[in-house]
């Protein structure tokens, strides 16, 4: 028999494969594909009514921006209108925004942003103010969680990676974090971060011999989102440290010696030896940390549930709640695509600026 | 380069070590909170976290607060239903993943080069892209059990286990690891008759140990930790696992000496369980890295 004949057999691979193809189909390829379908329905998770085809109103719905510029009131005789604190006076943002006809594209939006611009005063209105704070969060989590956690895991890995007697124990302390569950981190560190029992606030306070003004961590719209990333960054970043040492440890010790011959500092030995030699695995996580952080979840429905003040609304927390919470599946499928077509792009952002350069 | 004298290498040794402890700490606190604090009434762990007695078991220290724990919540069940979820999703995981890329591996079948590439194209779909459109699926799917043809998933095993069994990642692990494998092994048993079933098994298999073990570790985190998925689509408590479990603890009137316990309860044996096998988890972590 010839070598192809024994390994070919169209019967046997499809029967070994199927299993595992078809539960990948149903559970995975389908729902992606019915994820961008249901986007453009009203489809609900039980309803009386047939569900409709609604082109992009999802879309709409979610993304829907505009700008208007206000000029402040003036008088009959063109003089600016001022209040006894000598702040302008504009018009309120209602009249534009409420069955005005002229501003038709405005109808049902609702203050996002604005800023003064000379006298005038530039709004930017949103059809859902809310999901944009959730994007503009996300992202915020996402910029910075991604580049920090991977440098202090990198930073724990060069640690890691020395000779030491008992090494091997503070490789498994700086780990165990990864394997408890990010629920039952969140629910610890809401006591940590709590406003006035808080392990937080009392450490501190005992290191500024309590100088330092408690701070209720999580109740605050300032440092919300801040004490997540920390946590979050805590909990995952033994994760990256292990998959940077499988990196390091993949350098040949030959280029430690010759560098060390050639009287290399520490940080030209970084530089020119250990950086180069960890190209793929700096790609691969950044890529891994930043799916991960888009995905975050557990932490805002146990920490904070999106407040205070929607400061800590994510992309999946606003999926989850229109999507289950208020059994809208078109519009948890909008915002799941929406999620899907970011994480995309940005990955294929970080591809295109760590490629290969010739 | 300057003259390292003995003392100078004592001191830098120690400056390393301080640095190593004072990191191990920063890992280590909740942790230690935590276990510590399920031991003490409420008061106490309260005013405990103005000192250093926070991570000390001193003061009053009892069993209280687990009693209370398993009075409040029915916890024996919330730990059954987990442990059988992710056992059952781990081993047919590993049958259902392995023998795919044993398929992809080793036989040359039409269709075999686009089915992986598609399974390898999921990598990049983030579950929580799809959580919502598969609750609108499994919300309508047919099953046939005992008492017949039903639909709606909801509130059931099956829901927890069927959609984690096969995941691009487990195939990919095993494909990696089978390239790996000598091929003229399997050539060899077919020239001598073997079919592919005991290729599969009585070949490939007893040589896959460090790959099953890191499949299975890898599955076994994510499903033991489930939290977003049962929490849409178990509202049932017959079928609850642990991690949405801790939502009694916060209904009236909450008791942190007995949440403490239930975290202490539902995490210890997975610590311990870490500990006994740190190397086979930290190498199964690192090789999700090393050729990706």
């Amino acid at each position: 028999m010839s070598r192809s004949r024994l390994t070919q057999s169209n019967r046997a691979g499809w029967a070994m494969a199927l299993p595992g193809f078809g539960l990948i189909a149903v559970f995975i390829i389908l729902p992606f594909f019915f994820a961008f379908g249901l986007s453009f329905t009203n489809q609900r998770l039980i309803s009386p009514n047939p569900t409709e085809w609604v082109g992009l109103d999802n879309y709409r719905q979610l993304m829907g921006m505009g700008v208007l510029t206000l000029e402040p009131e003036r008088d009959d005789e063109g003089t600016l209108i001022r209040d006894e604190d000598g702040a302008l006076a504009y018009p309120r943002l209602r009249n534009f925004t409420r069955g005005n006809p002229d501003y038709a594209h405005l109808d049902g939006m609702r203050e996002w942003l604005s800023w003064s611009w000379g006298e005038n005063q530039v709004v930017v209105l949103a059809r859902d103010v809310v999901f944009m704070t959730a994007i503009v969060n996300t992202l915020t989590f996402v910029l910075i969680v991604a580049p920090v956690q991977a440098a202090l895991a990198l930073g724990l890995a060069l640690l890691i990676n020395q000779r030491l007697r008992g090494i091997n124990i503070f490789r498994t302390i700086y780990f165990m974090p990864v394997v408890v569950s990010i629920v039952v981190v969140s629910l610890l560190w809401r006591f940590i971060y709590d406003g006035n029992d808080g392990l937080l606030n009392n450490i501190l306070s005992a290191v500024t011999f309590g100088a330092f003004e408690p701070v209720d961590w999580l109740g605050n719209p300032d440092t919300a989102l801040p004490a997540i990333m920390a946590m979050s960054i805590w909990q995952a970043v033994g994760f990256h440290m292990v998959i940077w040492l499988a990196g390091l440890q993949t350098i040949s010790p030959t280029l430690y010696e010759a560098a060390e011959i050639e009287g290399t500092s520490r940080w030209q030995t970084f530089r020119y030896v250990t950086w180069p030699g960890l190209r793929n695995t700096a790609v691969l996580i950044l890529i891994v940390i930043t799916m991960q952080a888009f995905a975050l979840f557990a932490q805002i429905d146990v920490m904070t549930g999106g407040g205070p003040l929607d400061s800590t609304q994510t992309i999946v927390f606003q999926a989850v709640e229109r999507g289950y919470g208020k059994q809208d599946i078109s519009g948890g499928s909008t915002i799941s695509v929406l999620l899907f077509l970011l994480v995309l792009t940005i990955s294929l952002i970080q591809r295109y600026l760590t490629r290969e350069r010739n | 380069m300057a003259q390292i004298d003995p003392s100078n290498r004592g001191l830098r040794l120690a400056v390393r070590y301080a640095v190593l402890v004072l990191i191990a700490v920063i890992f280590i606190f909740p942790l230690v909170f935590m276990v510590v604090s399920s031991f003490k009434p409420d008061q106490q762990l309260l005013s405990d976290t103005g000192s250093l007695r926070a991570f000390l078991p001193v003061g009053d220290i009892s069993f209280d607060n687990y009693a209370a724990a398993f009075q409040r919540a029915p916890v024996r069940l919330f730990i059954f239903n987990s442990v059988l979820v992710t056992a059952v999703t781990v081993v047919l995981s590993l049958l259902v993943c392995s023998l795919a890329a044993f398929a992809f591996v080793f036989l040359e079948w039409r269709g075999s080069g686009v089915l992986l590439s598609i399974i390898l194209a999921t990598l990049i779909v983030p579950f929580e892209t799809i959580a919502i459109p598969l609750l609108l699926m499994v919300n309508q799917l047919p099953w046939i059990g005992f008492d017949g043809l039903s639909f709606g998933w909801l509130n059931s095993y099956r829901v927890q286990i069927l959609p984690f069994v096969a995941d691009g990642l487990t195939i990919f692990l095993f494909v990696q690891y089978f390239r790996d494998l000598p091929r003229e092994l399997i050539e060899a048993s077919r020239v001598e008759g073997a079919s592919w079933w005991m290729i599969y098994r009585r070949i490939v298999m007893p040589l896959a140990g460090p790959v099953l073990a890191t499949a299975a570790i890898l599955k076994f985190l994510v499903m033991y930790n489930q939290y977003l998925w049962p929490l849409m689509v178990v509202q049932e408590e017959t079928y609850r696992p642990v991690m949405v479990g801790l939502q009694y603890f916060f209904q009236l009137n909450r008791a942190w000496g007995e949440i403490m316990a239930y975290l202490s309860l539902i995490t210890l044996p997975v610590l311990a369980f870490y500990f006994v096998l740190q190397r086979a988890f930290i190498s199964s972590i690192a090789s999700t890295g090393v050729k990706g």
